[in-house]
């Protein structure tokens, strides 16, 4: 871990309503690896995903403490911009949401927002995220259909193209192969591993084998507290810590 | 024995299931029945397109009560929905749990309030209104009673039905969904506009549907304020005479003149028929609606 | 980016001053009453009938208008419920597997609901002229039980639909017949039986179209089904339409009364709606 963090975590807390959900938490999400966060069901994991963008901004009762720091600016500063540090993450959730538009729109949503609206770099845009994410010979006939007419599988794929569209730093991915098939997981892995090449990518997982496959560093998470973090071969295969060894061997789930 | 009055119960509960139910019939056919001598005299296209209304003569024109109608619930929906949609929005997207829990409860509270008692504040404060600050900018003299006036009281009296059914749609819309469109850095505003409403847009037309069908039946608030006078209005500060206020304001001659009882009586048809389709028309979109978000 | 945040700004203040007006509304209506009203509330109007003269300012109350819409709310919620309830339970509890008709049936009721009570009026009428009956305290609480039956039936029937299948499943399983499984669930839903019954009586009471036709309207207090009876909302109406300031401010002041009776009634329905859903989860 000799470069520099992409996303710095300082002394977070969250509650919600009375409930501590995440405990002091301090950790460094290295530039342009997989980092998983792994841990049993209701430990936080997904709302420690969810810091990351200030998605947990809207929920009711949510009381946040500490810093966040993506590329050394703290996002939970006063004065941070929203919009803004959302757009440097696109976030893949656990079942695909296509937006209620045609495929072309949906990936053309992120853009248009932020301003692009001439139709000739749209239509290079869309074509580029849609061959990143290995859609475009699959949909490139028919991008004015409705998203949701596509497979599940295809339509996770689109949500990551929407996601990259917008050209994000981070990607972060909420269980995002548990409603799918076998073959569409391998899909959207494979896109993973290859992504890592331009993006840091943090993904919450419940799936150890899936972790072991696509990432490099793992982050154990356990009652709201970060009980390990290391690389991937070293949490799994040899861990320091007497509640990872029980996770990872399976007795806690 | 046990079983014997299980039985003998569940019957009895059919016939007063089968009663109650049949009543929607049995208003329609017996209002329908009630009309047939006006309609042995004039076909329904002559009744609803003449615009004479001259009782003592025999000649029953519906067109200006009709169009007094069409007058009042469009001025309503024109001002509850864009009120009703932002405050729904803003209770479900915007406002934090406490100010949900002080803000609903009015709302509800609004719906209890009696019809009578819309119309009487509609005399005292948007009559007098109207009359001193409204129509001066715009006509020469208006009394106040106006459709505008049987429009604003109805818009309010519409604002608990269309403001409950707006907020249940838009709670049905999953955060994901919305969380999808924020994550890439849309504002919330872009949010609803883009995704949120989208999604409604069925809900909406059934909010607007029902509260049609609503404004349409009301009575004595609309009575109260809209001048009763049988002629097609041509502003908003012209009086008009809706189909309800017809029926209510002449039940007392409504003996002692020829066909005068069948005529308030096929008045009363045409709401009923108007209302059936129109509830069935929002029926038809809500299950469609459902079937979608299940399928 | 500027433009993007003043739209975020420009519709969120939109919104606020919506919601203001909607939830401002109540207030300035009720406001508005209470302040027109209150200096012509006095203790007879409470518990007078009105005497000779009262319509030209003299003195009286409107106790029998009181009187009278208690017995038309009251008659018709009793009558009503006693047709609802079993409406409810049979919709719930007798047709297992047929969930299309009973959804059918939910949707009858729901056009029922819908039906403006000037039509109640107008068919309560057409019923009396069938059976020869006048205008009476008894043609007044037939045409609101109609009014009032969907209303009911709905409000029941989301009620029972809350009670968990487990407990109804125990009761079958026991070897209980469905109807004495359905008194097992009458008991679990007292709390919201009482929710719809005061839903119904606020409905009743300040309905006037239903009442014009068919209730008549007099200055004693009814004391048999077949006398004319005067209603709160009627007194109300008559004695707004009236020249005299005096008997107008009357009107006010027992429009005030009618808003304190029915706001009474749905404040105590909202707490018991509460305490019930909390109940439940």
């Amino acid at each position: 871990m000799t470069q520099t963090p992409h996303i710095s975590v300082q002394h977070l807390n969250v509650h919600i309503g009375n409930q501590h959900i995440l405990n002091d938490i301090n950790i460094n999400i290295p530039d342009k690896k997989v980092t998983s966060i792994i841990g049993p069901s209701g430990c936080g994991k997904t709302t420690l995903l969810k810091s990351f963008n200030r998605l947990l901004d809207n929920t009711d009762g949510v009381k946040i403490t500490g810093k966040v720091l993506v590329d050394g600016e703290d996002i939970y500063a006063p004065d941070a911009e929203v919009t803004h540090i959302r757009k440097k993450m696109g976030l893949l959730s656990q079942r695909p949401y296509p937006l209620p538009m045609s495929i072309y729109d949906n990936v053309a949503y992120g853009p248009r927002i932020h301003g692009i609206r001439k139709k000739q770099v749209l239509d290079e845009l869309v074509e580029e995220q849609l061959k990143a994410t290995g859609l475009w010979n699959e949909v490139k006939d028919r991008l004015n259909a409705p998203a949701t007419r596509l497979s599940i599988g295809q339509q996770q794929r689109l949500c990551l193209a929407r996601g990259l569209a917008v050209g994000p730093e981070i990607i972060l991915g909420d269980e995002s192969t548990s409603a799918l098939d076998p073959v569409s997981t391998s899909i959207i892995e494979d896109l993973f591993i290859s992504l890592k090449e331009k993006y840091s990518i943090v993904l919450v997982t419940h799936i150890l084998r899936q972790a072991r496959r696509v990432s490099d560093y793992i982050v154990f998470v356990y009652m709201g507290r970060i009980i390990e973090f290391g690389p991937t071969e070293e949490v799994l295969l040899s861990p320091k810590e007497e509640l990872t060894k029980e996770y990872v061997k399976g007795f806690i789930s | 024995m046990r079983l014997l009055k299980d039985k003998i119960l569940s019957k009895l509960m059919l016939v007063f299931t089968l009663a109650s139910v049949s009543l929607l019939l049995v208003i329609g056919i017996g209002l329908y029945y009630h009309s047939i001598p006006l309609l042995q005299k004039s076909s329904w296209g002559e009744l609803v397109t003449s615009s004479v209304w001259k009782p003592l003569k025999g000649l029953f024109g519906f067109y200006p009560f009709i169009m007094g109608t069409l007058w009042v619930t469009g001025i309503a929906i024109v001002i509850a929905l864009p009120l009703c949609l932002f405050t729904a929005l803003y209770i479900v997207e915007y406002a934090h749990a406490r100010i949900k829990r002080i803000l609903v409860p009015f709302v509800n509270l609004l719906s209890g309030i009696p019809p009578v008692i819309f119309g009487v504040w509609g005399v005292l404060f948007i009559i007098p209104l109207i009359q001193k600050y409204i129509a001066p900018h715009f006509v020469d003299y208006s009394t106040g009673y106006s459709v505008l006036a049987g429009g604003i009281v109805l818009a309010v009296m519409i604002f608990p039905l269309i403001v409950s059914i707006i907020s249940e749609v838009l709670r049905t819309i999953p955060k994901e969904l919305k969380d999808a469109s924020l994550s890439l850095g849309a504002t919330q505003w872009e949010t609803i506009k883009n995704v949120a409403l989208r999604k409604a847009l069925p809900g909406i037309v059934t909010a607007v549907v029902l509260a049609i069908s609503r404004a349409f039946g009301e009575t004595i608030a609309v009575l109260m304020v809209c001048g009763n006078n049988a002629v097609v209005p041509n502003s908003v500060f012209d009086p008009g005479y809706p189909l309800p206020a017809l029926i209510a304001n002449n039940y007392g001659e409504m003996m002692s003149i020829p066909l005068y009882d069948s005529a308030l009586m096929f008045a009363a048809l045409l709401l009923f028929i108007i209302i059936l389709l129109f509830n069935i028309i929002s029926r038809v979109i809500l299950t469609r609606l459902e079937r979608k978000l299940i399928g | 980016m500027k433009r993007r945040k003043l739209e975020e700004l420009f519709f969120r203040s939109l919104m606020v001053i919506a919601t203001v007006v909607v939830g401002g509304s109540f207030f300035l209506i009720v406001g508005t009453v209470f302040i027109k009203g209150a200096p012509y509330m006095t203790w007879d109007m409470l518990t007078k009938t009105p005497g000779g003269g009262f319509y030209i300012g003299k003195e009286g109350g409107i106790l029998n208008a009181i009187i009278g819409s208690l017995y038309v709310a009251g008659g018709a919620t009793v009558l009503g419920l006693i047709i609802s309830i079993p409406v409810a339970i049979f919709i719930n509890m007798y047709m297992d597997g047929k969930k299309f008709l009973s959804n059918t049936l939910r949707a009858a009721f729901d056009v029922l609901f819908g039906i403006p009570s000037i039509v109640y009026g107008a068919f309560g009428f057409l019923i009396m002229v069938y059976f020869g009956i006048r205008a009476s305290l008894l043609g007044g609480i037939i045409a609101v039980t109609l009014l009032v039956i969907p209303i009911l039936v709905r409000t029941l029937d989301e009620v029972i639909r809350t009670v968990p299948l487990e407990l109804r499943d125990a009761a079958l399983s026991l070897g209980a017949t469905r109807w004495e499984m359905a008194k097992v669930v009458l008991r679990q839903i007292r709390p919201g039986i009482l929710t719809a019954i005061l839903l119904s009586f606020g409905r009743a009471i300040g309905d006037v179209a239903s009442v014009l036709f068919t209730a008549g309207f007099s200055d004693n207090i009814p004391t048999s089904l077949h006398e004319p009876a005067a209603t709160l909302p009627l007194a109300i109406f008559f004695q707004l339409s009236s020249p005299v300031e005096e008997v107008q401010g009357r009107g006010y002041a027992s429009a005030l009364i009618l808003t304190i009776i029915v706001l009474g009634i749905t404040i105590l329905a909202e707490i018991l709606i509460k305490k019930f859903s909390k109940h439940n989860i």
